[in-house]
């Protein structure tokens, strides 16, 4: 008891100093134990790792570097010989078709026009991309306004400027993918933000045109989307006003992408409390610039992954529109790789490998730049 | 200071009655939540709306405002009636502030941002204007060091000051505040209660939604208690509270006076 009762009063005199942290085992040994070999499972996993790397890794790296052909005029030099009795990738074929795969059919002449709209191209996406770009406002104005009436001169043409047309039927290639996707991404986001708001309309009007059109275009394929507007839509529409094959292809992306987009943005939508609605509407904002300045600025943060990740979606669906026939960059290999002069036993799996490199690389480019944008949001103190 | 003769001179124009609501009735779906109110706040009022939750106490503010709306009755603030017409609803909330229980700051603005949103794209005030107004407004607040901040880092106390002072950079006519002090911490609570104290000072209309007994004591012209969607009692504070006249009040009263 009167031990008790002499702790039932204590009075701390003094402020206890901060401790370190508790070190931890270091050293490249101490990860090794900790990450790749802590218990019976664990090593099981190293191991087959090892073997997965052994087995599947390294022949890739031998096949696709090492023993790969790097130059050639033909299928000569990708063929088995007595002094490559081994031939791996063929590179040389994808040297020789490259500009192929860049251009299409567009006239020799006037590639450089092409050049340049990649070039302008580049510029407007790192002015609006990179988030601490001087006059972010301009490069916006650049991206939105100048851009797509340059890229129409540069590649469609301009006669009155001396700009000789060069119809869209001799398009392809990466130039095509890129122009698919671009105005794919462009038209999507707000198309499908407008689709979004418009789903959470209390006009039973606007609510229910919208929730048909989402619904509708998510529970078609892309594929039929396209065929609807290559093939159908002539049937209804003069030939002589019907637009051009690849605007048609064009339009039916980026409509098919905004009802997904719809979706996505319809759920960061959700996410924004009802509250800050209020907020802003008892402080005399307007419907648009509520949702202008502050749900959307919200939402959109929220959905930012999915946004992109929809993107990423969209960009390799572009590979679809080769079904109405338009050489879009896949397809320009399956055209090249049908070449007699390359007929090797290696010259296909080089084609796609490479195709597979480019679109890994646009779409892994994506996912970064969006990982990025996010740890930035997070860092900007909001939560 | 300038925005203070504006208001003034803008205030003499005004109606001797800010706020009249008439007959009004409202439900949600089968449930009758306001019964028949009617309630005259005259320019300059201070007004404390008591009463035991579900009573419809923060449903009759909103009514006030607009973010809801009603089966019956009339409401006419400063002069306007609200009726469906959207000119009339934006001109009322350019005219009516409101603070809410959970804030409701922008968490994507920064303090002094959230502060500055309406005055530019409501009142198309010139930016450097509407800042300095604001850094006015936060300065009266007692938070003017924190403007650029975004209102996650801030204590609650402190991001509803934020509220009443986004609330204040629009020159409202009168200030509606739904239970300002609930969702705070009890330290807070004087902070927030303090800088309404000032503003009643100051003479702007005030109605407020809050238990907090002590406020309505000091400051109010006028309590009121709401029940069952209805106005049980109304008299001046001293009476309201060493003489209830209604056996409804006397039953609150003990209940939050223990």
């Amino acid at each position: 008891m009167s031990a008790i009762g002499d702790q039932s009063y204590y009075l701390r005199g003094m402020q206890l100093e901060p401790l370190p942290p508790p070190t931890t085992r270091a050293g490249p040994l101490g990860w090794l134990r900790a990450n790749l070999f802590s218990s019976p499972a664990n090593i099981a996993l190293t191991l087959a790792c090892v073997l997965l790397i052994v087995w599947v890794v390294l022949p890739f790296f031998q096949f696709f570097l090492i023993d790969a052909v790097w130059s050639g005029a033909d299928r000569d030099a990708c063929l088995a010989s007595p002094a490559q009795p081994n031939p791996g990738a063929c590179w040389a074929f994808v040297r020789v078709w490259l500009s192929y795969f860049v251009y299409g059919f567009y006239p020799f002449g006037e590639r450089w026009r092409v050049d340049l709209f990649f070039l302008t191209l580049a510029f407007g996406i790192v002015w609006l991309l990179w988030l601490s770009a001087p006059r972010r406002d301009i490069g916006a104005f650049y991206f939105f306004v100048v851009l797509p009436i340059l890229s129409f001169v540069l590649l469609h043409g301009a006669p009155l400027i001396g700009i000789i047309v060069v119809p869209t039927t001799l398009w392809g290639g990466i130039l095509v993918t890129v122009v698919v996707a671009t105005i794919g991404m462009v038209f999507s986001l707000p198309l499908g933000i407008l689709l979004a708001l418009a789903r959470r309309s209390e006009k039973p009007v606007v609510k229910w045109a919208a929730v048909t059109f989402i619904e509708f275009v998510r529970g078609v394929p892309l594929i039929t989307v396209l065929f609807m507007a290559s093939v159908m839509l002539p049937l209804f529409v003069p030939e002589r006003f019907a637009p051009d094959k690849l605007v048609r292809a064009l339009i039916g992306v980026a409509l098919f992408a905004s009802a997904y987009m719809a979706e996505v943005v319809r759920g960061g939508l959700a996410a924004v409390p009802r509250g800050q609605y209020e907020a802003a509407r008892a402080l005399g904002l307007t419907y648009w610039r509520t949702m202008g300045l502050v749900i959307l600025p919200q939402a959109l943060r929220v959905t930012l992954p999915n946004i992109v990740n929809t993107f990423i979606g969209l960009f390799k669906d572009t590979t679809l529109v080769f079904v109405v026939g338009i050489f879009d960059f896949l397809r320009t290999i399956e055209a090249a790789r049908a070449d007699p002069k390359w007929a090797a036993p290696n010259t296909t799996v080089t084609g796609y490998v490479f195709a597979a490199l480019f679109y890994f690389l646009c779409c892994y480019g994506m996912s970064r730049y969006a990982r990025r944008v996010e740890a930035r949001l997070a860092r900007a103190g909001r939560r | 200071m300038n925005e203070r003769t504006d208001q003034a001179s803008a205030a003499a124009a005004l109606p001797e009655v800010a706020v009249e609501v008439a007959g009004l009735h409202k439900w949600y779906g089968e449930f009758h939540v306001l019964r028949d109110i009617n309630l005259k706040v005259a320019r300059g009022e201070r007004i404390v709306i008591c009463g035991p939750s579900g009573g419809g106490k923060s449903t009759l503010l909103r009514c006030i405002n607009r973010l809801e709306d009603w089966q019956r009755g009339r409401i006419v603030v400063d002069g306007i009636e609200l009726t469906e017409d959207p000119k009339r609803i934006l001109a009322v909330r350019r005219d009516v502030g409101m603070v809410f229980q959970q804030f409701n700051l922008f968490p994507h603005l920064t303090v002094l941002e959230n502060c500055i949103l309406a005055p530019i794209w409501v009142r198309h005030m010139p930016k450097r204007e509407a800042e300095a107004l604001a850094m006015n407004y936060l300065a009266r607040v007692k938070i003017p060091d924190q403007a650029g901040k975004y209102p996650a880092r801030l204590s609650g106390g402190q991001q509803q000051r934020v509220a009443i002072a986004r609330a204040l950079c629009m020159n409202p006519n009168i200030m509606l505040f739904d239970e300002p002090t609930s969702a705070l911490d009890p330290e807070m609570v004087k902070e927030v209660l303090d800088t309404m104290v000032e503003l009643a000072a100051d003479g702007i209309t005030m109605l407020v939604v809050s238990h907090e007994m002590g406020f309505a004591r000091q400051v109010a012209d006028r309590v009121i208690l709401m029940s069952d969607g209805q106005i049980v009692e109304t008299n001046e504070p001293k009476k309201f509270f060493d003489n209830p006249q209604h056996e409804r009040t006397r039953l609150f009263l003990k209940q939050i006076l223990h």
